[in-house]
């Protein structure tokens, strides 16, 4: 029989989490800084009007780019909390959560040959959906001694003729860093200058504990040649949900619908009754998970500098990104040690791409109560290595 | 009052068990600054205690509980307050609010049983001056209070690891 699996298909990575996954289901009383979600159950007014829409029977398709009452919510919100001006009708699509956004918007721009630059550490979908679209990934680290920004003389390092876009993410999954204004204009120039495309992933947006989010497009001339991807997982705690969205200029936009319309036709439309109510009436909910997690993080970090572990401040998403290097370990070795004899599972930083290695990904979306239980456990793993 | 005395108020609203040096972590600011910061907003009243909200139920105890709402007659220059005040005065009254609607006071009020209840409204309450009529609702379960849920919800189920 031949090898029917397909050359792209082939060259994509097996996910660098699996084994850990395989480990911890053997396992008991672990607790696990390993998940990239809310702890939070969805606020109980968007369950309830998502139960109620099913109850009237609204669960048939919606048009291609979304419920129209959810793109104009959007199209408002947007404006009013990032400044950021996106037509409803024409710039504006719902995607079955950002995974999706990321794959078309990545589809839409990119040709065989084509170099698309990836600010890593980052989500781990990313260089595949570059692989899958046959295109090149094109990794740039951000390491701690930048705070994991993206630094703009390494940027224009990894340029060439062949560079079609970039694509970022801030606040980042896996580092915590944010981006402001000033950092994102340096990084304005260059895009400009060698006529890149931008691709901003805001997911994480909500989750900014310093100062307000600076979306991309808002900065410099950036707004014509950025794809703003974003949705509703993170700040509303609906993962499962899966809605997220896609903002671009019309060409763009129309381009990225086409794929959209055939491989997904529409998000579910119970997720997007949720994602209209979220707007309409959970701006309180948000807010007070998001002011949980600062809390959370101000305890854990501290509390990992504490025991030896230098982690710099995570300005926005949940996530704690310190650096393990003073064990002698690999962040593999790490993880997998830690999760063997102290039963904390943590996410190795390589996993994410150029610039996390020697770091692991601490989540401190779980309850303060566990934070503290695994400061401990890690201490006394940690207390076996000082010398 | 600043921003960082709300913030604590939220805090110590939510768990008031929390340590001082967490809450010092949490806050940014030095355990000495959390102390001297509570300790101010306890002499202003702005705190005004701190309790545990119990699940009586589950402990077993029997207690009853009723929520009674009074028509009342307000007083000339004092309104209800007088009234309201004299109601305070009884151990038995836990809550007491004004509220407007059909009824002008309602209070919350515990005892050892129905009868102990009844006695309580009829001996007590129901004779006082302005009083002009009383409405007593018996407890008989309680599935939430102060924002706690007193019933068991399934745990979140999340995978151990997602990227």
């Amino acid at each position: 029989m031949r090898n029917f699996i397909s050359g792209r298909a082939s060259e994509i990575p097996p996910s660098g989490i699996r084994k850990f996954f395989d480990l911890v289901l053997t396992m008991e009383d672990v607790i696990s800084l390993g998940v990239g979600e809310p702890d939070f159950r969805t606020p109980w007014n968007i369950c309830e009007s998502s139960i109620y829409s099913i109850e009237q029977g609204t669960t048939s398709y919606t048009s291609n780019r979304g419920l129209q009452s959810l793109r104009d919510g959007l199209s408002r919100n947007l404006e009013h909390a990032y400044n950021l001006r996106y037509d409803s009708n024409n710039e504006i699509i719902i995607t079955t959560g950002v995974s999706e956004g990321l794959d078309i918007a990545v589809r839409a721009i990119t040709d065989p040959g084509d170099e698309i630059l990836i600010a890593q550490p980052c989500y781990v979908s990313y260089g595949p959906c570059v692989t899958l679209a046959g295109g090149t990934q094109v990794p740039v680290p951000c390491v701690e001694k930048d705070h994991f920004k993206l630094n703009p003389d390494t940027l224009a390092e990894k340029i060439t003729k062949k560079s079609k876009a970039l694509i970022i993410s801030f606040p980042n999954n896996p580092t915590g860093a944010v981006m402001t204004e000033n950092d994102l204009k340096a990084v304005a120039d260059l895009v400009i200058d060698h006529d890149l495309l931008l691709i901003s992933d805001e997911v994480y947006s909500e989750l900014s504990y310093e100062k307000r989010h600076c979306s991309a497009a808002t900065v410099s001339d950036l707004w014509e040649r950025t794809i703003t991807l974003n949705g509703f997982s993170k700040a509303y705690a609906m993962t499962g949900w899966r809605i997220g969205y896609l903002c671009a200029p019309r060409e763009i936009c129309d381009a990225a619908l086409k794929i959209h319309q055939y491989v997904m036709l529409c998000a579910p439309v119970m997720g997007q009754v949720g994602a209209v109510e979220a707007l309409r009436s959970a701006e309180e909910d948000k807010n007070s998970m998001v002011n949980e997690y600062r809390l959370r993080r101000n305890l854990f970090v501290a509390g990992l500098n504490r025991i030896g572990l230098s982690c710099h401040v995570p300005e926005g998403a949940f996530y704690a990104f310190p650096s393990i290097e003073k064990t002698g370990l690999s962040d593999v070795e790490f993880a997998e040690q830690l999760l063997k004899e102290q039963r904390v599972a943590v996410v190795p930083g390589s996993v994410f791409g150029e610039g996390g290695a020697g770091h692991i990904r601490c989540a401190y979306a779980v309850s303060r109560k566990d934070l503290t239980e695994a400061l401990q456990r890690m201490e006394i793993f940690i207390s076996g290595f000082q010398t | 009052m600043d921003e960082k005395d709300l913030e604590l108020l939220r805090i110590l609203e939510d768990n008031s068990r929390l340590s001082t040096e967490d809450i010092a972590t949490m806050t940014n600011l030095t355990t000495g600054e959390v102390a001297a910061r509570v300790q101010a907003l306890e002499a202003a009243r702005i705190i005004q205690g701190y309790s545990t909200v119990v699940n009586w139920e589950k402990a077993g105890d029997d207690e009853v509980a009723a929520i009674i709402e009074l028509k009342v007659s307000p007083e000339r220059d004092f309104g209800y307050d007088r009234i309201a005040e004299r109601l305070c005065r009884f151990r038995q009254v836990r809550t007491l609010r004004l509220i407007t609607g059909t009824y002008d006071l309602q209070i919350m009020v515990t005892g050892k049983n129905m009868q102990d209840v009844s006695r309580f409204v009829s001996e007590h309450v129901a004779p006082m001056d302005r009083i002009r009529e009383t409405a007593t609702h018996i407890v008989m379960k309680t599935y939430k209070e102060n924002g706690n849920a007193f019933f068991e919800q399934p745990e979140m189920e999340r995978l151990p690891y997602s990227p």
